[in-house]
């Protein structure tokens, strides 16, 4: 294989997989699925050019989301009201330049310093955007937020965009641009230098730039994109309301960089997709879900700082040169303590959510892990318990010789590599 | 007129004094370890529900002096197991600890205490009028948290200037390697202090619980308006924390209770752009207050009212 094919071989799978997704998964919530993982995926790509590349962790990432979705939906009512020419593709562009334009009002003021500061200006920006939602009303919709009816926008090369297959294609295809084009911005000289700002600001300044201006261009580019994808948004649901700018979105971007990786370009994309599977998935299962998503952002930062993928890139090094097997045992090991452990948690958490949360309203009686127990007794808790707590103290036990072999693979991988 | 400044003052300085009963727990976790610690209104919170806990089964005495103990302990086990373990990976991942660390607590008191308000109330005991101004009664309640606030600031004043604990704590703020390498503990210090700050944030939600509501959002609602303090008084500054929890107390307080728009006052001139913009009254703004604040002192005054370090 020549350099050429595989430097594209990544990309073709990647317009493959999101051409062939919706013949495989084709039931409606499948679909519907698929297009927020497309609308997460850019938003979480564009949230990662702030923290990942340029060291910026912002708390109000959504307000640029949900300002270019807002806009978005403004422009597609009025052109509808206009009876415009404007097709539905073009509504995204209207979000990305939205989303930028905010990004230069907002970044002029809170890309002057980095660090723990930026990340305080980006929680009030967004605290004051969100707050300020329930006082504009005309704009913002109030409780009710705005809604628009894409159908009535002229049709695109014949498409009307009215079933939810023909919107994936719309996100797909928006999707696949983006990620092109996030990605394209890492390997320039401005990404690289971006990649400057965050490792040392100082030696920037001496090479003669100005630490400043590249993170307000940086935030100004991720801004650019999270319109785009709250533009998409708005297409996708035809409904934007004041919680789609707010802290909980913010969060949930964080969330989902962080826990796909920030230190690689694919970690927000794996991060996306699979925080918008538990987040639909889960919540039909558990009531409890977002603390699971809590649990596991926790355990992800104490851990896998590198998140997922950082996580499968360290094995598929130790992989690819044939040293996977000196983990094997001490894996081996470890992985059923530490399956007991973690069935144990999930018993407790499940346990005490039925105990105390849905007790009352629907009684005691539940289904767990294909058993039927009772909450209100106390075998299934001492039953947890027991798992938590021995799996706990066995994989406490073991943990170090899981660190001993990494030690040697480690070793030997160094010494490979020098040789 | 009057009775509108009386009552807005003695609210404001109350809620100001809460503020700051959270905010220097804040500043000084701060200045030492470098950690902002998202978690600390969770602390609140946790106070607030353990308070009504206790408050149900025992008493609301008990839980006033147990309910700050157990939240303090919580909060120097999250030091000790969660943060400290962090503190070689650095500040991001120590404050997404702690951020994460928010939003399990929320999830936890949703789970056990239910996503409506619970029932938590003022003390029989405390449960009369302290005085009448202008034909308007004024709470004993309100005038023990004040009195409990003030309280606090004068026992947390003379910990900090007059003991000797104090004076490290004070050392750390500024120069903490060099009382590393004066030979103090400095680790335990900041376990002390975690848990100092915390048990401060959890005293501040047992006595604000009956007055506000207890309802599991209370702390993503303050949390923030926390931030807005200790960036406003200057990071890093007791004094500038205490200043600015005043301000925003008063500045809140005081724009609630006005009711002008700009329409008023412009009468039939308002232009007809941005309508909504022209009807907003000052007491819709308050809640948009404190950012708005943060926003213009990082513009024009970078280091905070009373700061002395940009970060």
């Amino acid at each position: 294989m020549s350099a050429g094919a595989r430097a594209l071989s990544p990309w073709l799978a990647l317009a493959l997989l999101l051409i062939v997704a919706p013949r495989i998964f084709s039931s409606g919530t499948a679909l519907t699925m698929m297009s927020v993982m497309g609308v997460m995926i850019i938003f979480a790509l564009s949230f990662n050019i702030l923290l990942g590349q340029t060291g910026l962790l912002s708390f109000g990432h959504a307000v640029y989301f949900g300002l270019g979705g807002f806009v978005a939906i403004h422009a597609m009512n009025a052109v509808i009201h206009a009876k415009l020419p404007v097709g539905v593709p073009i509504v995204p562009l209207v979000g990305g330049v939205a989303g930028l334009a905010f990004g230069v009002l907002f970044g002029l003021v809170s890309t002057r310093r980095a660090g723990i500061v930026f990340s305080m200006i980006s929680l009030g920006i967004g605290e004051l955007v969100s707050s300020s939602s329930f006082i504009l009303r005309t704009f913002f919709g109030g409780e009710e937020g705005i809604t628009t009816n894409r159908v009535k926008l002229t049709p695109f090369l014949g498409y009307k965009f009215g079933p939810q297959l023909e919107v994936y294609y719309l996100i797909a295809a928006w999707c696949f641009v983006c990620v092109i084009a996030m990605y394209a911005l890492t390997r320039t000289p401005f990404g690289r230098m971006c990649n400057a700002v965050r490792d040392n600001p100082e030696r920037v300044e001496f090479v003669g730039y100005s630490p400043r201006m590249l993170r307000l261009i940086a935030f100004c580019f991720a801004a650019f994109f999270a319109g785009i994808a709250g533009g998409l948004s708005a297409i996708s649901f035809e409904i934007m309301n004041a919680q789609q700018l707010g802290a909980q979105q913010s969060s949930l971007v964080l969330l989902m960089a962080y826990i796909g990786g920030v230190g690689s370009f694919a970690g927000p994309i794996v991060g996306a997709v699979i925080i918008t599977f538990l987040q639909i998935t889960l919540s039909d299962v558990t009531s409890a879900w977002q603390l699971y998503f809590g649990l596991m952002f926790i355990g992800v930062v104490l851990y896998a700082p590198n998140g997922v993928v950082g996580w499968m890139r360290l094995h598929r090094r130790a992989v690819g040169l044939g040293e996977a097997w000196r983990l094997a045992p001490a894996y081996a090991m470890v992985a059923p303590a530490l399956a007991a452990a973690g069935a144990g948690a999930i018993m407790l958490i499940e346990l005490a959510n039925r105990q105390l949360a849905l007790a009352r309203s629907e009684g005691s009686a539940m289904r767990l892990f294909g058993f039927d127990i009772d909450a209100s007794t106390a075998a299934p808790w001492i039953v947890a318990i027991l798992l938590f707590v021995l799996g706990a103290m066995v994989v406490r036990r073991l943990w170090p010789r899981v660190g001993d072999a990494w030690g040697i693979v480690n070793a030997r991988l160094q010494y490979r590599g020098a040789a | 007129m009057w009775q509108l400044i009386t009552f807005s003052t003695l609210n404001g300085m109350l809620y100001g004094m809460l503020l700051f009963m959270m905010a220097s727990g804040l500043t000084l976790i701060f200045s030492m370890m470098g950690v902002l610690n998202f978690a600390h209104a969770s602390f609140y919170m946790l106070g607030a529900y353990f308070g009504f806990e206790i408050s149900r089964r025992v008493g609301f005495w008990p839980g006033l002096v147990l309910a700050p103990l157990i939240v303090g302990a919580i909060g120097a086990l999250v030091e000790r197991y969660g943060l400290r373990r962090l503190h070689r990976l650095g500040h991001v991942s120590e404050l997404l600890f702690t951020f994460g660390l928010a939003f399990v607590i929320e999830e936890g008191v949703q789970m056990v205490w239910g996503k409506l308000p619970v029932d938590y109330r003022v003390p029989p005991s405390l449960d009369f009028v302290a005085f009448r101004l202008f034909d308007t009664t004024y709470p004993a309640y309100r005038m023990f948290m004040l009195l409990t606030a003030v309280a606090m600031f004068l026992a947390l004043l003379a910990v900090l200037t007059r003991t000797r604990v104090g004076l490290i704590i004070q050392a750390a703020l500024t120069h903490p390697d060099m009382v590393a390498m004066l030979g103090h503990d400095v680790p335990r210090i900041f376990m002390l202090v975690f848990g100092a700050g915390a048990a401060l944030a959890g005293l501040a939600g047992v006595i604000a619980g009956p007055a506000l509501v207890t309802q599991p959002d209370m702390a993503s609602l303050l949390g923030p308006i926390l931030f807005v303090v200790i960036v406003v008084g200057g990071l890093g500054s007791l004094t500038g924390a205490f200043v600015a929890s005043l301000l925003i107390g008063l500045v809140q307080t005081f724009a609630v209770a006005m009711n002008f728009s700009l329409a008023e006052v412009l009468g039939p001139n308002a232009p007809p752009l941005l309508g909504d913009l022209w009807q907003v009254t000052i007491a819709q703004l308050a809640p948009v207050m404190p950012y708005l604040m943060l926003v213009l002192v990082l513009i024009f005054r970078p280091t905070g009212l009373m700061g002395t370090r940009e970060s």
